[in-house]
């Protein structure tokens, strides 16, 4: 078969040449061949497989958190673009940059609140994408390394929503930015180092705006970008995604295939349609919040961190600072790093919650942790804070030695219990903590958000 | 026989001779690339790193002229935004100048009159009318300035806070 070129069939004309030549085959193929020249012949498309395996597109596996994740980021560069041309790094404009946008730009408040809506629900979306991960058992081999760059995604959109809440420099950013820096005073040895780069010291600097500024717009953007291609392409090294499995069937390798274009796009090209529909609604109906201009002499009253960071809060409440911010945080990032790494007895890649006793043991860690959290909440502020055997003690003791004692006694206790008196094999017993740990953190957040009051006492919402 | 005898042996040489170069050649390649990373992390800090005009520690005393000491009466704490401290006169007519920042995270505690206290709103820290914490999760005391009492009034020297554990008595300035 020879390919016919403009040069052999003089009935083309220019316009059509031209057209061939940026589009060399057909856009809407209609045919099977004519359908993998396209995939193939298109820039973007051609980093997809030819085909996928046909499980793996069953909505309830992903629940297309992944591609959701995709579309936020796309959204949240297309209107950071935007406001990046109006918004003004400065402390003194900043914040009048910002009102302007929302009141004098046509459509400025809609991409401010799109940029914020994004912003927080990737956070959401990220989450639910982890715990469906983890719950596919899809860190196993060959995803071992893929998991770690997300969790490095992750704290990066972590990073870019921090960084990006100071930008207004209103109350809530410059109290929130003022707490995190000097959270980062805490960290040994570097700490005052961190802390005087980001900021005067003591209190927020010139040289604090421009430094999140750059790494809102710059440093962040690219590392993202750079990450989600790596995220993306070792999808793909690993054959696509987990296959669902029942706990007994096998891992079936000869899966059947079906074609990319047009089975997974269509999927992928509707769920980002909805996602953009949803956010547009959000949007339109909810505005971002912009409090007061920033004034360093006087804190709101209470200082709420985000939502995301109200159970960093919470701790923070409860706990000496270095291990609320260092020895937590460090032991969290540690359990979650090694996940993947664990000898496990056998992969429960594509099972459910690894087996159906491991979603029993699931449930009672939950449960467990729902009890255990709120209790821990209220042993602290009615009777640590007051009792007058506990004032004497140091705060390093009091707040931090015997808190973590507890902890680790409390979650060695656990694992003791889960393994020989539950049976647990290390894959059931890894999913009980992650899942006692993901509920703390919700617990956390939950009281953070709703049962503290003014001074951040605690309080009876309804 | 010998000839390839001979050709093996100027073969084995030089592969020696090769494995040696090569390790050497490849060491110098190591650590030319080590030096130009420590080079760039280098560069990269020197942006990073707080400009030296900034957070001193050898800055002079700045004193600030809080009023007359009989314009304050016992057990009240004024507030000076300008200075960013509290003057505290306590009830056996002392002075001690507090830091309004939070020894937690920084926020600003405002005074609550009513209470006697100092409450933080990010984190519940509680302080008294010395600064000291009633309750946690404050580690240490609020910080304090050096107050002196001149011809009857009370200067505050904001430039450099104390840091604290506990309240000794030679922090309070009496008339």
């Amino acid at each position: 078969m020879t390919r016919r070129t403009s040069l052999d069939n003089p009935d083309v004309n220019l316009l059509q040449r031209i057209w061939r030549s940026v589009f060399p085959s057909p856009v809407r193929p209609h045919t099977e061949m004519g359908r993998k020249r396209f995939l193939r012949g298109n820039l973007i498309l051609h980093f997809r497989p030819p085909t996928v395996k046909e499980k793996t597109l069953i909505f309830t596996l992903s629940w297309g958190l992944g591609g959701i994740a995709a579309t936020l980021v796309l959204l949240q560069m297309a209107t950071g673009i935007l406001l990046k041309f109006i918004y003004v790094p400065t402390p003194i404009d900043a914040y009048s940059s910002v009102q302007s946008i929302m009141v004098q730009v046509p459509f400025g408040r809609l991409v401010r609140n799109l940029h914020h809506w994004c912003a927080n629900l990737l956070v959401v979306v990220l989450m639910l994408h982890m715990l469906r991960v983890f719950f596919t058992g899809a860190f196993h081999h060959p995803r071992q390394f893929n998991w770690i760059i997300g969790l490095v995604l992750f704290a990066t959109v972590l990073a870019a929503n921090l960084s990006g809440y100071l930008l207004p420099y209103d109350q809530l950013a410059y109290w929130a930015v003022t707490v995190f820096t000097a959270m980062m005073g805490y960290i040994p040895g570097i700490g005052r180092w961190l802390q005087q780069a980001l900021g005067n010291g003591s209190e927020l600097g010139p040289r604090t705006l421009p430094f999140f500024y750059s790494m809102h717009t710059a440093v962040i953007p690219l590392l993202l970008a750079g990450l989600m291609g790596f995220h993306f392409w070792r999808i793909r090294k690993a054959g696509g995604l987990v296959v669902p499995r029942k706990p007994a069937e096998p891992i079936d390798e000869m899966s059947p295939r079906v074609p990319v274009v047009p089975n997974l796009l269509i999927r992928e090209v509707s769920t980002a349609l909805a996602v953009t529909a949803t956010v547009l609604i959000l949007s339109i109906f909810f505005d971002a919040a912009l409090s007061a201009p920033a004034n360093p002499g006087l804190s709101p009253n209470p200082v709420r961190a985000p939502w995301y960071f109200a159970g960093l809060q919470e701790l923070l409440l409860h706990l000496h600072p270095v291990v609320a911010v260092c020895v937590i945080p460090l032991a969290a990032g540690i359990f979650l790093v090694s996940i993947p790494y664990f000898a496990y007895p056998q992969s429960s890649e594509g099972i459910w919650f690894a087996s159906s006793r491991g979603r029993t043991q699931s449930i009672n860690a939950a449960v467990t942790s729902m009890v255990i959290t709120p209790a821990l909440i209220l042993v602290d502020a009615l009777v640590v804070k007051t009792a007058p055997w506990a004032v004497d003690l140091s705060p390093v003791v009091r707040d931090g030695l015997l808190p973590l004692l507890l902890i680790s006694a409390l979650t060695t206790g656990g694992i003791f219990a889960l393994r020989k008196r539950w049976g647990a094999r290390l894959n059931e017993t890894t999913q009980s903590l992650f899942v006692a740990m993901v509920t703390a953190l919700v617990v956390l957040t939950l009281v953070g958000i709703f049962f503290r009051g003014p001074s951040m006492r605690l309080i009876w919402p309804f | 026989m010998t000839r390839q005898k001979i050709q093996q042996a100027s073969q084995t040489t030089r592969t020696v001779e090769n494995k040696a170069r090569r390790s050497l050649l490849n060491g110098l390649w190591l650590t030319l690339s080590g030096l130009a990373l420590a080079e760039i992390a280098w560069l990269v800090g020197s942006f990073l790193k707080p400009l030296k005009s900034n957070g001193s520690p050898d800055r002079p005393a700045k004193r600030i002229d809080a009023g007359p000491t009989d314009r304050f009466a016992p057990n009240t704490v004024t507030a000076f935004p300008q200075g960013r401290f509290y003057l505290a006169c306590l009830k056996d007519g002392g002075f001690l100048a507090l830091s309004r920042r939070c020894t937690h995270l920084g926020c600003t505690v405002p005074w609550d009159p009513e209470k006697e206290q100092f409450a933080c709103p990010c984190h519940a820290s509680v302080f008294d009318i010395r600064g000291n914490v009633i309750q946690s999760p404050a580690p240490r005391a609020l910080d304090r300035f050096a107050v002196s009492i001149e011809n009857n009034r009370v200067k505050v020297d904001i430039s450099r806070p104390i840091r604290r554990s506990a309240l000794g008595k030679a922090e309070v300035t009496y008339k």
